[in-house]
């Protein structure tokens, strides 16, 4: 392995010194999102391995390229996971993609975002240079927290080499309510149940049915089933339910036409801007169609912002995949950026336009 | 001691009182020896610095006009907040502005449904969770320091608190920060949605030790306050068994709400000072706590207490009542205090270490303790492996402050052997920056200097703090390399 990253360094170091670019690709499964991939491959989905996991310190440490899907079922095998249920979007989906990308499933409700769980990287910056930050301890504020910084990244400061996270044993128990509600009582409802000690793991409402998962102690799961009613589902039923929000198999995903994803403020009402489908108690509402311009006004009007999740290459580009900054983070962003790669050759675009 | 560390700026003072007090109120602005005194420390007082000036601005607008005279006149600025840190991470500049935010105190608005609560940098943390109180909602990062220390101070050193495992750290609690870059510009990092675009900046400036923005207001998430929480006090008649106990517990699926244990030293200091009720017999004693419904919490104590009786625990009692809880309670967060009165002077250290190696570390620390001929009590927020020794020493016996700078030293350089940190939650601030150089390499504080010039190119916010100099770096490797040569000799 240590011969693969002296080959790496050269290379990054190369290319800088010719003003190349470098495209970094893990296992692809999220090329999709961003703006367009541009600069040579730069494959690092050979470099696979669980390099450390200890059940009772609740850490994983975790080479980049590796899968996934391997890293589930290593920590299945000691009853827990990564609570935050990161989508895959195809069995090649690695360890390094999905904290470039930083992208959370239903369950982030109520456990928390991939930048939540993330406790060291190491990383190769744009002078080549082999850095590691951060560590296998949960709480560690020794220097700034670079592991964190990375998640979402987009691959824009670095190649991401290894990743330590923060892992938690799964529920004991867990069902899943359906019930039938519009969307504005539905909004209502969520944010009313978010600030009762009540164990909603994770919610979806979509044309006029909302679904409420609960998970924890046995006996809390079933007061909380008692208190909500509605009817529960079979838990194949909402196993299947569940994976197809976090895979984005669901009918409401299918379709060529452009899948916008609004982070809100979880009491922002009803935007009317099209056919939605609602996750995280009202804090994530992804929308079908509608027109580009619109949409980002009525995302920043309501306190959030608006990303061009899935789209032809031509509206991304002219509609930019995600919200524009103020100015004066825009400028922060830039020399952020130039601190890590000072020859922009990582990923350049894939983020923003300039980055 | 006179912090030495910072590096000289040349400052202008006369101009740069004129053109304060043409923008701030004439008590907002202190320029007298006597008038400044009270600002030369903070919770490390071992440090004492005057500053230049101090300025106590009354809001944003006042802030902002202050960072911009200091950003033209190339003036460095230190924020504070209650000045609780133990780290000196507010530990004045010789040639700067301390920036105090206490003025900045107002909780602006409180929104039940919403679950988030938006507050001026120096409101008090318990002052967050009294106003949501009313809604069955509270804050729930909760450092020692609770009733003292700031929002904005907890945002810049991410304060943990004894709850963390289970409900996180500042970090995972904070939606939003506002804040003004050293420019003056007005900057939003984060919004009151879950997340924002581009990079993430906010879990950036959580812990950031005041040397990437100043913070003048903050979006805090709140929780909904459990029905009912208990919890089980355990008594160990060795250390090495308490600490298997933690593994069993995580190792058995359990998060519990609190998770701390307690050394003899640490409980016979406690113990005449708030009655807790201690078991004085045991070697270390562990608080085990489980929150939610009272049916999740009676399941989850059973389990507990299963696995800790399986852990070879001497005695195990459980709270039968708020009251008895709080009292169990009252002793852990009481600990710097009860030491406090055992000793003229202590030290705080803030190391995190994988929780597999505490025994380990343990008895590392009562050799070294004997080795200095210091005592040390430890408390231990064992659910992360955050360990607090608290180093007994008096400034005024000559030497004393040195054997206890070498003995904390060596505690952290060996949480960093054992693959740890050397702050948990702390921060490096000024106490700690020369080990910063056991943590990272050359090329990395490389990298943390180039980040921080991405938001402040001339260095002024905070300067000497968090991140050493490079030549400093380079000039503490030579000086330990060549300690470790000359031990090396027979």
């Amino acid at each position: 392995m240590d011969a693969l990253l002296d080959d790496w360094v050269g290379r990054i170091r190369e290319t800088a010194a010719r003003g190349g670019k470098l495209a970094i690709r893990g296992g692809g499964s999220k090329a999709f999102y961003g703006g367009s991939e541009s600069g040579e491959p730069f494959a690092v989905g050979d470099y696979q391995g669980i390099v450390a996991y200890e059940p009772t310190e609740l850490v994983v440490t975790a080479r980049a390229g590796t899968r996934l899907a391997d890293l589930a079922a290593t920590l299945a095998e000691k009853g827990q996971w990564l609570p935050f249920e990161p989508p895959l979007f195809g069995p090649q989906a690695t360890v390094g993609g999905m904290l470039a990308c930083g992208l959370s499933g239903p369950r982030r409700q109520a456990m928390g975002a991939v930048r939540d769980f993330v406790l060291g990287v190491r990383l190769l910056d744009g002078r080549g240079e082999l850095l590691s930050f951060g560590g296998q301890v949960m709480k560690n504020v020794a220097g700034y927290d670079v592991p964190r910084l990375l998640a979402g990244s987009l691959g824009t400061l670095g190649v991401i080499l290894e990743v330590s996270l923060k892992v938690l044993p799964r529920p004991v128990a867990e069902c899943s309510l359906r019930l039938a509600i519009d969307e504005a009582a539905a909004l209502q409802q969520l944010n009313r149940w978010g600030g009762r000690p009540l164990p909603i793991s994770a919610s979806a409402w979509h044309d006029g049915v909302l679904t409420l998962r609960l998970s924890g102690a046995a006996a809390a799961v079933a007061a909380a089933q008692r208190t909500l009613a509605g009817e529960l589902l079979d838990d194949a039923v909402a196993a299947a339910f569940w994976q197809s929000l976090r895979e984005q198999e669901h009918a409401f995903f299918a379709g060529e036409g452009p899948l916008w994803r609004l982070g809100l403020p979880s009491v922002a009402p009803p935007q009317a801007l099209g056919p939605t489908l609602i996750e995280w108690g009202g804090a994530q509402r992804w929308l079908r169609g509608g027109e580009a311009a619109v949409i980002r006004e009525a995302a920043a009007r309501a306190g959030g912002h608006a990303t061009l999740f899935r789209g032809e290459t031509t509206l991304k580009a002219a509609a930019g995949v995600f919200q524009p900054l103020s100015e004066p983070l825009a400028t922060i962003h830039r020399k952020l950026k130039q601190a890590f790669d000072p020859q922009g050759i990582f990923n350049p675009g894939r983020m923003y336009p300039d980055l | 001691m006179e912090s030495t560390l910072a590096d000289r700026y040349t400052v202008d003072r006369p101009e740069l009182v004129t053109r304060l007090r043409a923008v701030l109120p004439t008590n907002a602005l202190l320029a007298e020896e006597e008038a400044m005194r009270p600002y030369d420390c903070d919770g490390l007082t071992a440090f004492r610095q005057l500053p230049l000036l101090v300025a106590l601005p009354e809001n944003e607008a006042q802030a902002q006009a202050i960072l911009r005279i200091c950003h033209d006149l190339r003036a460095p600025v230190v924020p504070r907040g209650a000045a609780t840190g133990l780290s000196g991470g507010a530990t004045p500049h010789p040639d700067g502005v301390l920036v105090s935010l206490a003025k900045l105190k107002k909780i602006i608005a409180v929104d039940p449904l919403a679950r988030t609560a938006i507050v001026q940098p120096g409101v008090r943390n318990l002052a967050v969770s009294e106003a949501a109180a009313p809604y069955g909602l509270y804050y729930a990062p909760d450092p020692s320091s609770q009733i003292a220390c700031t929002i904005g101070g907890n945002v810049a050193e991410n304060a943990g608190g004894v709850h963390c495992l289970k409900y996180g750290l500042t970090v995972h609690n904070v939606l939003r920060v506002r804040g003004l870059t050293i420019a003056g510009d007005i900057v939003e990092f984060g919004n009151a949605a879950l997340d924002a675009p581009g990079y993430d900046l906010l879990a950036l400036l959580n812990g950031s030790e005041g040397l990437l923005a100043m913070i003048t207001e903050v979006t805090v998430r709140l929780t909904p306050k459990p029905e009912l929480a208990q919890v089980v006090i355990a008594s160990f008649d060795d250390v090495r068994k308490a600490g298997d106990a933690v593994a069993s517990i995580i190792a058995a699926g359990i998060i519990p709400a609190g998770l701390e244990m307690m050394d003899k030293k640490a409980t016979h200091a406690v113990e005449p000072y708030v009655n807790a009720g201690y078991d004085l017999e045991a070697e270390a004693i562990l608080l085990c706590e489980s929150d939610g419904t009272p049916e999740e919490v009676a399941e989850e104590i059973g389990r507990m207490r299963a696995v800790i009786e399986k852990s070879g625990a001497a005695g195990i009692r459980v709270s039968q009542n708020e009251a008895e809880r709080l009292r169990f309670w009252a002793g852990r967060k009481a600990a710097f205090p009860a030491v406090g009165r055992l000793t003229p002077d202590y030290l705080c250290m803030d190391g995190t270490i994988p929780r597999r190696r505490l025994a380990e570390m343990l008895e590392a620390i009562n050799a070294l303790s004997i080795k200095y001929a210091l005592r040390c009590a430890n408390v231990f927020h064992a659910g992360d492996g955050n360990l607090h020794p608290l180093i007994m020493y008096d400034a005024n016996q000559p030497g004393e402050l040195d054997r206890a700078t070498a003995f904390g030293a060596e505690i952290l350089e060996l949480s960093v052997r054992f693959g740890g940190t050397i702050t948990g939650e702390h921060g490096v601030g000024v106490e700690k920056i020369m080990l910063m150089a056991e943590q990272f390499s050359l090329a990395e504080i490389d990298t943390f200097h180039r980040l921080k010039a991405a938001f402040d190119e001339h260095g002024l916010l905070n300067p000497g703090k968090g991140v050493p100099t490079l030549a400093r770096c380079r000039e503490y490797t030579q000086a330990r390399a060549g300690t470790a040569a000359a031990s090396a000799r027979p």
